[in-house]
């Protein structure tokens, strides 16, 4: 068993096949109290050092339940907003603390795409402005008009170029995506970081933007950070998988291995949790779910060691100790646990012996934030 | 109600919190006002101990009496006496009278002969009575109008009282507050015109010059207090747990009076609170319009004969009962609303 | 009485949603809904959100009504509850609760029975209870509007309940307020609240749609659990077939404000035999599957209910209309009468049968 962390061997492989790469990433959103002499009392660990890459061409998929800090990890790798402490490199060069004008040319690059496609399109603006603007703000030259480029990307993400003149509201909410989509494609970015961009779309819009996010991925040889909490979406979509708990990482792996073979007991509690559409199984997922007790510590004073441990059925003294660093387990897997899913516990027996175990823990209970 | 779940010691801080800011907010404010006042003669070319001895006097009585009464100093040393005036009392030394201000000094008025903070005190009924009784008018009837106006929305009683507040809102007091004493007081004499009177001497009286007053005042603002009840009522009647309180079965009177009007009190005491604060400051239209010597009074008559020190004390006089009345307000604010207190 | 009505082992019958003979005036079962239309009139036409919605629910049973945004689920399900205000709302059919019809009940004899022998849990649980109450005092309310007792009992009661759907030290959290606890707890006290007098009915409108997986697995196991000691009836409202196949005995599909399918929640996710059903699966990414390489999504986008398409409501975004001359366009289809499974669909049953072995299925 290889105990190299990821870091060093991220640090050890030849940067060509990585587009990004993120070491001790954190972000501490400030608490601060008074109204004339403002003073920090504590911290939110929103991202509390995380290290991830993430290679050409593929999509890595961000998963995690609210809190866990997934969305405020793809706002730091786009860089709306600025670490607090580690490194976001992007093609090679480290963009952590690059100024808004030194981050101008490289948003041609990154582009992000939002889940609410209501509020994140100008409803003042027709779609030809809307789509039109990264033109007009990095001053790109057109070879045939900004009107005909915009019209070309309404066409690529499916959208009628003649509905140019149109503006947001007269489209249905998966149009609305649509429009997202042709806006982050404009430039021609190398990556793009969605998040949870189908979960506000019914189910059968869902699947249209999925199944277009998955072709323009392949016509325009496109990255994909792909943040959402749907661990389905995430498993039909991703090539690896990143799961997030409490500000952390606590499992990397190709996406077959993570769904089939989860290393980390929060993986796997997440994933039997999943509601399954199949009315025959329903019994034995119910048999092999494992229920975790309490809720999701506060991130402004998380638990020490391992942050897991205050839910974990498999909690020991050294998890209250030592925060487990992430460590390959298998090719491409990496896991931050001291004492990962062995294979007897995914038997259903084991699983069963996991459920009570887990439903044993005395719910350690939080104030939300 | 289940008594809140709140810590004391959450509670003690939050007031000690409030507190603090209220007395760092009004010596901002006094200071702001000071320098303001300390400003405006220097601008106006004029020299302010002139307005102390008057225009006849010799540049030297001038001089003179700007050296007795420190006016000469900088404006943190004027300041400094001006803050000792207020916590300890002071001396004024004009040259022929001396005259000992009692804390609280906020300064003295050489056209009345008199101190500035007993000038106030004299006023304060005359606003006290004015305001409260106005207030009570407006809350209940601007409330009731707004919540009537909700429940029947769009019917003709919404569009009659919307209406009405429009006009009220609109109309401004010397129009109003002239009409209103033309007609019952001088036209069909159902009012008492005359002087102001003491509620102890003679309550009827001093009802009946008020009323015409409470009136005009409260058709002011209880136009803004119907339309705000209104529009908060038709939001809080779409919230999720107005469906759920009719879920449970609750009688609907029981959903509009305990559900409902719970959250529309929360902004409606904010603002009264405030509407109280800053009347309690003297209002100055009503108090000229219906012959009232309240503070709004004091301060006109202080601007017309150029009394600083009285309108220096007017300014600071109401801003106190507005940090005051912020002050309460977020302390009311804070037993309303629990996620407040709890944060 | 409880149980007075468990005469049916068959507790999902199929009727006619358009006008047409209606059944005796004494159904058996003990939810029984019947040709249910909620009309809403508004400046730009008729909204109408259910137009004839037809099912039957026993105690012990859960029934799960699917559909996406605008398909009327939620808004059958506030029309059982009388929640529709009369001035806004022309509700028609029969809604028959252990043997009284309540549409034409008085709104008083309906509102004696909302919160008692039926409740219901919201989706969003911060939203569905009331900031500057505690979470105990909303409990007892709930409880005292339906008894006569003491606050001290209403509150011993609520203490007990908090602690029955799992909230640690109930006898504290009694007094929090909702904003202090977390969004699974709220949602166990929401339950909490809707359980208070025992109803035989509960109506669960996206309950878990607002919450994290592992919390909804939580709540979703509180309910089953529930269901089973105090042997309520459930309507469980969801967008999510995976909410649906954990919990649902029965399914029924809505599209544009009626009934597209209906049936067991074995058949419906092992046969179904409507184009919309076979979208909405082909539409779903599976964890519990081989990957497919794509989706099968349902082209274009659900209809307005201000404009619904002619005939049947799905036919421009069915890939199978009007083939063979059925008139898709121009009729609305009745849903044909099985013995526990209906489709409201003009293409013939064997032929739906063929093209889901056939095309469908493999490619699930």
């Amino acid at each position: 068993m290889s105990t190299t962390t990821s870091t060093e061997r991220a640090a050890a492989r030849p940067a060509t096949d990585d587009l990004l790469q993120v070491t001790g990433l954190e972000k501490h959103f400030p608490i601060t109290r008074g109204a004339f002499i403002r003073r920090t009392v504590g911290a939110v660990r929103a991202v509390d050092g995380i290290d991830f890459t993430v290679r050409s061409g593929e999509t890595l998929g961000l998963v995690g339940e609210s809190g866990c800090g997934k969305s405020t990890t793809g706002r730091l790798i786009s860089r709306l907003l600025e670490p607090t402490g580690g490194k976001v490199v992007f093609e090679g060069r480290d963009i952590s603390h690059l100024s808004n004008r030194e981050m101008r040319p490289l948003r041609r690059e990154v582009q992000m795409i939002f889940q609410d496609p209501y509020s994140s399109l100008n409803p003042r603006h027709t779609v030809g402005t809307i789509v039109g603007a990264p033109f007009r703000v990095q001053d790109i030259p057109t070879s045939q008009g900004v009107k005909r480029a915009v019209q070309d990307l309404l066409k690529l993400v499916g959208l009628n170029p003649e509905h140019y003149n149109r503006y947001p509201h007269e489209f249905s909410g998966g149009q609305r995506q649509r429009i997202g989509i042709a806006r982050a494609l404009a430039l021609r970015p190398k990556l793009i970081v969605a998040d949870e961009p189908v979960s506000a779309l019914d189910v059968s819009i869902q699947a249209q933007v999925v199944n277009l996010l998955g072709d323009l991925q392949r016509e325009l040889n496109l990255t994909y950070v792909f943040i959402a909490h749907d661990l389905s979406v995430v498993k039909h979509i991703s090539d690896r998988v990143a799961v997030m708990y409490l500000g952390k990482i606590v499992e990397v792996a190709p996406r077959d291995a993570l769904y089939a073979t989860p290393m980390h007991p929060y993986t796997l509690a997440l994933l039997s949790a999943v509601p399954v559409p199949d009315p025959d199984r329903r019994d034995r997922a119910q048999r092999e779910r494992i229920l975790l007790t309490g809720d999701v510590p506060s991130p402004i004073d998380p638990p020490s060691g391992c942050r897991f441990r205050t839910r974990c059925w498999k909690a020991r003294e050294l998890c209250e100790r030592e925060v487990p660093p992430l460590r390959e387990l298998a090719t491409g897997h990496v896991v931050a646990c001291h004492f990962p899913v062995e294979e007897a516990e995914r038997t259903p027996g084991g699983r069963a012996a996991a459920q009570q175990a887990a439903a044993s823990v005395p719910p350690a209970t939080t104030t939300p934030v | 109600m289940a008594p809140a779940g709140g810590r004391p010691m959450d509670v003690i801080n939050y007031i000690l919190r409030r507190v603090l800011t209220s007395v760092v907010l009004m010596i901002i404010i006094s200071m702001v006002t000071f320098g303001v006042f300390f400003m405006v003669p220097k601008l106006a070319g004029t020299n302010p101990a002139e307005l102390y001895v008057g225009k006849q006097a010799t540049p030297a009585d001038v001089a003179a009496t700007a050296r007795k009464l420190g006016l000469d100093q900088p404006v943190t040393v004027q300041y400094a006496r001006f803050v000792k005036g207020l916590v300890a009392g002071r001396d004024f030394d004009d040259g022929p009278n001396k005259t000992h201000c009692d804390a609280p000094c906020f300064g003295y008025s050489f056209r009345n002969d008199r101190p500035v903070w007993p000038l106030l005190l004299d006023r304060l009924p005359v606003t006290i009575s004015l305001a409260i009784g106005a207030a009570i008018i407006w809350l209940i009837g601007g409330v009731l109008a707004g919540v009537i106006s909700a429940l029947r929305r769009g019917g003709a009683l919404d569009r009659t009282v919307m209406v009405l507040a429009l006009a009220g809102v609109s109309l401004p007091i010397y129009f109003t507050g002239l009409l209103a004493q033309l007609v019952f007081v001088h036209t069909l004499h159902w009012l008492p015109g005359g002087e102001y009177v003491n509620f102890a001497d003679d309550p009827a009286g001093w009802a009946g010059k008020l009323f015409l007053g409470w009136v005009t005042l409260a058709l002011l603002y209880a136009a803004t207090y119907a339309r705000l009840t209104r529009a908060q009522m038709l939001e809080t009647v779409g919230e999720d747990y107005i469906r759920t309180a009719r879920a449970k079965g609750l009688r609907e009177r029981t959903v509009i009076a305990k559900h409902v009007m719970r959250s529309v009190l929360t902004p409606i005491v904010t603002i009264f609170g405030l509407d109280i604060g800053s009347l309690l400051g003297g209002a100055i239209l009503t108090e000229s319009v219906f012959g009232l010597p309240g503070i709004g009074r004091l301060s006109i008559d202080a601007v017309n004969t150029k009394d600083l020190p009285v309108v220096l004390g007017v300014t600071l006089f109401g801003a106190l009962f507005i940090v005051l009345a912020n002050f309460i307000v977020d302390l009311l604010y804070a037993v309303i609303d629990p996620r407040v207190r709890l944060g | 009485m409880k149980g007075a009505h468990m005469s049916s082992t068959n507790s999902f019958t199929t009727t006619d949603p358009v006008p047409g003979p209606r059944r005796g005036p004494d159904p058996t079962a003990f939810l029984d809904v019947r040709d249910l239309r909620i009309h809403f009139p508004t400046d730009d036409g008729l909204v109408k959100a259910v137009d004839g919605i037809s099912f039957t629910l026993e105690r012990g049973r859960t029934l799960g009504i699917v559909g996406e945004s605008g398909s009327g689920k939620s808004v059958t399900s506030l029309g059982i509850l009388g929640l529709h205000q009369r001035e806004h709302a022309r509700v028609g059919g029969e809604v028959w609760l252990d043997g009284e019809e309540l549409i034409s009940a008085s709104p008083e004899r309906v509102r004696q029975l909302r919160g008692q022998r039926m409740a219901m849990i919201f989706q969003d649980p911060l939203t569905a209870m009331h900031p500057y109450f505690t979470v105990g005092a909303q409990i007892v309310e709930a409880y005292r509007v339906h008894h006569r007792v003491s606050k001290a009992v209403a509150r011993k009661r609520a203490v007990d309940l908090l602690g029955r759907v799992g909230i640690p030290q109930p006898a504290k959290r009694v007094d929090d307020y909702p904003h202090q606890f977390s969004g699974g707890m709220r949602q166990r006290a929401m339950i909490a609240m809707a359980l208070v007098n025992n109803p035989d009915l509960l109506i669960a409108d996206e309950p878990t749609t607002a919450l994290d997986v592992t919390v909804q697995a939580q709540i979703l196991d509180l309910i089953r659990d529930l269901q089973e000691e105090f042997g309520s009836a459930v309507l469980m409202i969801t967008h999510d077939l995976g909410v649906v196949a954990e919990l649902a005995d029965d399914i029924l599909v809505m599209y544009g404000g009626r009934c597209v399918e209906e049936g067991s929640a074995q058949t419906l996710f092992r046969r179904p035999e409507h184009p919309y059903a076979w979208g909405l699966l082909g539409s779903m990414p599976r964890v519990d599957r081989e990957n497919r390489d794509r989706l099968i999504p349902i082209k274009g986008t659900p209809p307005s209910l201000i404009n619904l398409p002619s005939g049947c409501a799905f036919h421009p975004r069915c890939p199978y209309q009007g083939r063979d001359g059925i008139p898709c366009r121009t009729e609305v289809p009745s849903l044909a009468q099985g013995s526990d499974h209906g489709v409201a669909c003009h293409i013939a049953p064997a032929e739906r049968r063929r093209i889901f072995a056939e095309d469908i299925a493999p490619a699930l």
